[in-house]
């Protein structure tokens, strides 16, 4: 029975594992199963989204006009970034150089905050447009009909990324206060490294996103 | 280690179990819950049978279909999905892989959780007034009236949470957590199985849970994606549900069929014959569960391609199923059979099991399915399978790992005799809605023409006679755990590895972690 804090950095680990390496990697395992049942839920919407694009091609070419591909660029470069700052907010606790892990680490919040404001703007601009899903949709249709299924996709698309960026910028908060405590070392960054592939995610599917929702 | 201490009697206090990371603490804690809800479920199944008792209403017909949603929802998304893997598969995979917990003891309480605020959400429901769209949860239905729907779909997304984490829980825990000597050729058959559903639950319960998120979306904002009006397309969501709600079956029936390849050769007391078939058809028959969704909509507007698509490939199902069938059999063939009563369970499950697979080969062409499709046909089909298949495993695996959970043996009597009316009253209930099916009596309804009255009467007296069965089981378990005698380690002298430690195991499972030199079931 474990009793208190295992004091992992300096090589403890749980009962039930042979070695710290060895729950190291179960660890990391663990999350690329858990990543892999995320790109399962968002699948659906890129199939959703596949489907009726063949349907209505007109309905999605003139939707993303509504879409500033300039915002949309800006988002993808800020994530981007973050990405680096990310890794080398791993790197550095790898490293042991707690200064530079915890800028980092901050400097991916930061991003994930930029990326947010930059949503905020372009989501206030189609709600004052009209532009919103289904039955909300007030805009101008432009004379196409189902236009409004596009800002279904858009919203329901871009709106549960937002909630995982938002989600990954809680964790790397998380992981940067523990790493400002100095609770990692060259021996000890698992949080760090599973909160960074879960970082990654998001960042790739907004890879795809991004030419879909905006460049169509 | 001090003697007499188990994982039972550790830490006492309900805080230490609530807060309990040891995976055979949480397996007891889902098979209370679980079987809290087995409970409400199956008095809502003889309420529905009462109901059907007669021609004519003896409820409000909007009850009824209340009583059928709730029947359906609790059956299959709190009790069988979940049933085998988070109890048997929680406390009695890491004993057979010579582990001391699961992968991720944390993530493994919270999954727990999960399917407590999946439960909540459920009851809560009720209270708004009660889903009755049926456990699919179809749109246009819905989502146009009662927000009682959505609630009860938002509780099958919860209690989702809880498959995806059990499973992430399970495939890391067989990856990296087999002891020294035992490799995937030496793990269990039961392990083999879990292994599998694993993946599917990972794999396909995002899907629903999605599903189910665009559900709630169209209800509150009218997003249009299932809705025709709107150019959306009710169809997709019956795609995207069957996406999940296919291989959530092979996630019901494949640690049933592990637990009983455990069994015949436990009580054959002969090794398994075809390890490797039986392993590697647990996997195909996942590959395969993602590929046949569509013929759950032959009816619906799919292009007759897809049809035939989907009818072979379902058909294919039934060859690793056979495979495994065959090997039992084989198991059995010259073998000294003793017949305790999880043997008798097993036995129960090959017969009731192979009717179950052999009727869904009836409904997989395309032909006899336009003529069976929402008729009992399908109704008693899916309960050959579904109930006498997983329940009976999950029965005969609860008496064969009893004494190890508890440390006492129950008295085989009863439980021979709680078998006797499960078995009997199964068949009773459910035989009699083939013949009803096939007259052309369509499932789902309050009520039904005067000329199928007879073989409901049976049906529902045979629905009594399943209840009385598990109130029997229930009153052996309860006195077994309280009133047994000593177990002792191994009392049906199997080889796996959970027989080779103290019943009821201590909290770290092995003194000293197993090293494995052969096969796990060296009998002859």
């Amino acid at each position: 029975m474990s009793t208190g804090k295992l004091d992992k950095k300096n090589g403890e680990f749980a009962h039930h594992f042979n070695d710290a390496e060895h729950e190291y990697v179960s660890s990391k395992e663990g999350v690329w199963i858990f990543l892999t049942s995320e790109i399962l839920m968002f699948g659906a919407l890129f199939v959703g989204y596949f489907i009726y694009s063949n349907l209505y091609p007109e309905v999605f070419e003139v939707g993303s006009q509504s879409t500033d591909w300039r915002l949309g660029f800006t988002n993808t470069i800020v994530l981007l970034a973050s990405s680096l700052t990310m890794a080398l907010g791993i790197y550095y606790c790898q490293k042991n150089d707690k200064k530079k892990a915890v800028m980092n680490l901050a400097a991916t919040v930061v991003c994930g905050a930029i990326f947010m404001i930059v949503k905020y703007f372009e989501y206030s601009h189609k709600i004052h447009e009209g532009w919103l899903p289904g039955q909300w949709f007030h805009g101008d249709t432009q004379g196409i009909e189902n236009l409004p299924l596009y800002f279904s996709f858009y919203f329901m698309m871009t709106g549960l990324h937002g909630i995982h960026v938002l989600a990954g910028m809680g964790l790397v908060t998380w992981v940067a206060i523990r790493a400002n405590r100095g609770e990692f070392g060259p021996h000890y960054y698992t949080p760090v490294e599973g909160v960074g592939l879960f970082w990654h995610l998001i960042d790739l599917i907004w890879i795809f996103l991004f030419p879909l929702l905006y460049l169509v | 280690m001090s003697e007499g201490k188990n994982y039972i009697n550790q830490e006492a206090g309900l805080m230490s179990w609530l807060t309990s990371r040891d995976h055979k603490r949480i397996g007891l804690l889902y098979f209370y819950s679980i079987g809290f809800f087995f409970f409400i479920g199956g008095v809502l199944a003889m309420l529905i049978r009462t109901e059907l008792f007669r021609s004519g209403n003896l409820f409000d017909p909007a009850l009824y279909n209340r009583f059928m949603t709730y029947h359906g929802v609790i059956m299959v998304f709190f009790v069988i999905v979940p049933g085998i893997p988070a109890i048997l598969g929680n406390i009695i995979m890491p004993l057979h892989l010579g582990a001391r917990d699961v992968a991720f003891p944390t993530v493994n309480l919270m999954s727990w959780y999960c399917y407590v605020g999946g439960a909540i959400l459920a009851f809560w429901s009720i209270f708004l007034g009660g889903a009755d769209t049926g456990w699919t949860f179809y749109t246009p239905y819905s989502i146009n009236f009662s927000g009682a729907n959505i609630t009860a779909a938002l509780a099958a997304f919860v209690a989702g949470f809880s498959s995806i984490l059990t499973g992430v829980n399970f495939v890391a825990t067989v990856h990296k957590l087999r002891c020294p000597g035992m490799t995937m050729k030496r793990i269990t058959l039961f392990t083999w199985s879990l292994y599998a559903t694993a993946i599917l639950q990972v794999l396909a319960t995002p899907v629903v849970g999605i599903t189910v998120l665009l559900l709630v979306m169209e209800n509150i904002f009218g997003i249009g994606i299932f809705d025709p009006e709107m150019g959306g397309d009710p169809v997709l969501f019956q795609h995207f549900f069957w996406f999940y709600s296919h291989p959530a079956v092979y996630i019901m029936i494949l640690p049933a069929m592990g637990i009983i390849s455990e069994l015949i050769t436990t009580f054959s007391r002969k090794t398994i014959f075809g390890y490797t078939a039986i392993a590697y058809s647990s996997l195909a028959i996942a590959g395969v569960s993602f590929l046949v969704w569509g013929h759950h909509m032959f009816t619906s507007s799919q292009s007759e391609v897809a049809a035939v698509v989907f009818s072979v490939i379902t058909m294919l199902v039934g060859v690793p199923t056979a495979i495994k069938t065959f090997n039992w059999v084989a198991t059995l063939y010259k073998g000294s059979i003793q017949m305790q009563s999880p043997m008798l369970y097993a036995l129960g499950f090959m017969f009731i099991f192979t009717i179950g697979g052999v009727t869904g080969i009836f409904l997989s062409t395309i032909a006899t399915d336009i003529h069976f499709h929402d008729t009992y046909f399908v109704v008693a089909h899916f309960h050959y399978v579904m109930v006498g298949g997983t329940l009976m495993a999950i029965m005969g695996g609860a008496y064969y790992w009893f004494p190890k959970i508890t440390g006492r043996m129950f008295s085989e009597p009863w439980a021979r005799m709680s078998w006797v009316f499960i078995f009997v009253g199964f068949n009773v209930t459910f035989f009699p809605q083939f013949v009803l099916g096939a007259m052309g009596m369509p499932r789902r309804y309050a009520d039904y023409l005067p000329a199928f009255e007879s073989l409901n009467q049976i049906s529902s007296l045979g629905s009594y006679m399943i209840g009385t069965g598990f109130l029997i089981a229930l009153y052996t378990f309860v006195q077994g755990a309280y009133r047994g005698e000593e177990a002792g380690m191994n009392p049906w002298g199997s080889k796996t590895l959970e027989w080779t430690i103290p019943s009821p195991p201590p909290h770290e499972n092995f003194e000293e972690i197993p090293t494995v030199t052969a096969g796990p079931y060296e009998y002859r």
